[in-house]
């Protein structure tokens, strides 16, 4: 048998003129921020759901020089992050890193690093349903109706909805967000945790949807407001301790089930973010090495508490004992 | 009830010559028709008659084949509506206008608490305090006699008599002036019917609302009415006071339609 033929791919996979294509729909999605432009979606190795939006809009931006990093629920380790981040070596051979600061296309799933992003740097959300009034609203010629006239008070029943049913805005995903004051916009499944990090990002922000075929974007330096109440504002989670591994405060923890007789830690959702300050020396009270009496005292709310306790309701702390405790919302 | 008519003399809207076909099929033809503030004006005929067809033209859901509907906007001019944008048009269709539905199902998004039911205009007109829209909430549920505590439960939960009350506070709460009635009463028993009636006779008169309304229902026209439309074959045969055309029907069919009533 002669040998097959090595299988060459064009340069990250898709065609010339596909990605001219891509290209002039992410263009189009940047000078109307938050508005979702239609595009031919092409079918890609992959399954629906595991990236197909966000991969296309990845090949279409991707220049040999870039240098690529995926992100799956904050963690480059996980299978969508791993087959991703093969799939461009593969396709495109451009280095690729766990490094958000090394980083100038950064591909996510529901995450946004906990290090703050650089004008040179394009961060690409997979977005499994684009459209933040579907579940409200479920013809598509309506919702465009609505998007064109921005009557976006269905938007507000919803939260309305969450408030009347459990006492504050209960949403803590995909927390429909008002950019530059026009489109509303559904910020892919991101925790709210992360919503604020999208208002005046220097970074590019692209959204990809392979199945539903739009593409939208938040140009750098954009404002970006998350929709709520006068007498019920926008609040991010909170959480009661530091992560377990690297005390970092303020950033958005994983809870990690460790027995069956309710044991568990709070860890950086973050995993670039938690191992780089653990290089830096930063311990947690379950990091491996013995805890050196919290080298940086903790910051920010309800971190005063110390890394040793398990919660105790401090005073400002009673409702957020973190996100698996409570819902983590703190509220006046 | 007095007959507002006399104490404003600008018609509301203004229908003439109104027709519109379906395909080869006449939906209704040549309708015109004037309805003043304060005035309650009930549509009847048989069903296939275009009364429907009509009440869709008159509140710009359908585009009419032939002729032209107008309304005195809160300025006081008056604007042909097939000249508004879709924008203007959709502005007053949520603050200016309601459409109460024979089906409840059609006219409440049944997913959604009556407190969100009710505050969904509100919203839509830029409210943005939880607290104000919770308290309108409540105040409109109790004029149309709905208990206060039943706020968060989903219309799912509610009787048809009280589906049908959530959905007239939901389009009464941004005070309209013109609101739309497509059998509110159908599949109701008598009971909850009179009750309905009731309900709606207090609040035209309250509000000086001008009220479409449009039924097969003889007695409900009746009660609620100032003046009426008897349609047949998509054009209007008779038109007058209410009392008149019951009492002293001069068309044949009209003759028909009143001697068809059962006496109870």
């Amino acid at each position: 048998m002669s040998a097959m033929p090595a299988i060459t791919y064009n340069f990250a996979y898709l065609d010339e003129q596909t990605k001219r294509m891509i290209r002039r729909a992410i263009l189009k999605a940047i000078a109307v921020p938050g508005y979702q432009v239609p595009f031919a979606a092409r079918e890609m190795p992959m399954p629906y759901g595991w990236g197909t939006g966000g991969v296309q809009v990845t090949a279409a931006v991707l220049g040999r020089d870039d240098v690529l990093k995926v992100i799956d629920q904050g963690a480059d380790d996980t299978t969508n992050a791993v087959a991703i981040r093969g799939f461009f070596e593969k396709t495109a051979r451009v280095a690729t890193t766990t490094s958000t600061r090394e980083a100038t296309v950064i591909q996510t799933r529901h995450r946004v690093p906990e290090t703050p992003l650089r004008e040179d740097q394009i961060l690409v959300y997979q977005v499994p349903i684009p459209e933040p009034l579907r579940f409200l609203e479920p013809r598509e010629t309506e919702t465009r109706q609505l998007h064109a006239l921005a009557e976006y008070g269905l938007m507000h029943v919803k939260l309305y909805e969450d408030i009347a049913r459990h006492g504050h805005i209960a949403t803590t995903y995909a927390y429909p967000v008002e950019v530059a004051g026009r489109y509303v916009m559904d910020p892919s499944p991101i925790p709210k945790f992360d919503n604020p990090k999208m208002d005046d990002c220097p970074a590019l922000q692209l959204f990809g949807a392979g199945r539903e075929k739009r593409i939208y974007a938040i140009p750098p330096h954009t404002k970006v407001r998350s929709l709520d109440f006068e007498d019920h504002p926008f609040r991010v989670q909170r959480f009661a301790k530091p992560c377990a591994l690297c005390a970092a405060t303020g950033v958005y923890l994983d809870e990690v089930i460790l027995d069956d007789k309710g044991g568990r830690m709070f860890v950086c959702s973050d995993t670039d973010y938690c191992n780089t300050r653990q290089e830096e020396g930063h311990r947690g009270e379950m990091s491996g090495a013995s805890p050196s009496r919290q080298p940086f005292p903790p910051r920010g709310e309800g971190a005063e508490g110390g890394a040793l306790h398990l919660s105790p309701p401090g005073r400002d702390r009673s409702e957020a004992a973190g996100e698996g405790a409570s819902g983590g919302e703190v509220r006046p | 009830m007095t007959n507002p008519i006399a104490t404003d003399d600008a018609p509301l809207l203004v229908a003439e010559g109104l027709g519109k076909n379906y395909g080869a099929r006449i939906g209704c033809r040549d309708v015109s028709l004037e309805v003043y503030p304060g005035e309650v004006l009930a549509v009847v005929g048989e069903s296939g008659s275009g009364k429907s067809t009509l009440l869709g033209l008159l509140s710009t859901e359908l585009a009419p084949t032939a002729g032209c509907v107008s309304y005195r906007m809160r300025d006081g001019r008056l604007a042909d509506l097939a000249t508004l944008g879709p924008a203007e048009r959709r502005l007053l269709m949520r603050t200016d206008w309601g459409f109460v539905r024979q089906n409840p199902a059609d006219g409440l998004r049944m997913a959604v608490s009556a407190g969100g039911n009710v505050g969904e205009r509100l919203m839509a007109v830029g409210w943005r305090h939880y607290g104000n829209i919770r308290d309108e909430a409540i105040d409109w549920l109790g004029r149309v006699e709905i208990a206060s505590d039943r706020i968060d439960d989903d219309p799912r939960a509610f009787s048809g008599g009280m589906r049908q009350r959530l959905q007239i506070a939901r389009n009464l709460v941004t005070r309209p002036r013109l609101v739309f009635m497509d059998e509110p009463t159908g599949g109701l028993d008598v009971s909850v019917q009179a009750r309905l009636l009731d309900l709606i006779r207090g609040l035209v008169s309250e509000l000086g609302l001008a009220v479409i309304i449009v039924t097969h229902d003889l007695a409900v026209a009746r009660l609620l009415s100032h003046r009426m439309v008897v349609m047949r074959q998509g054009r209007v045969i008779e038109t007058g006071l209410t009392d008149q055309v019951l009492d002293d029907p001069r068309e044949p069919y009209t003759q028909l339609l009143v001697s068809s009533v059962l006496a109870a």
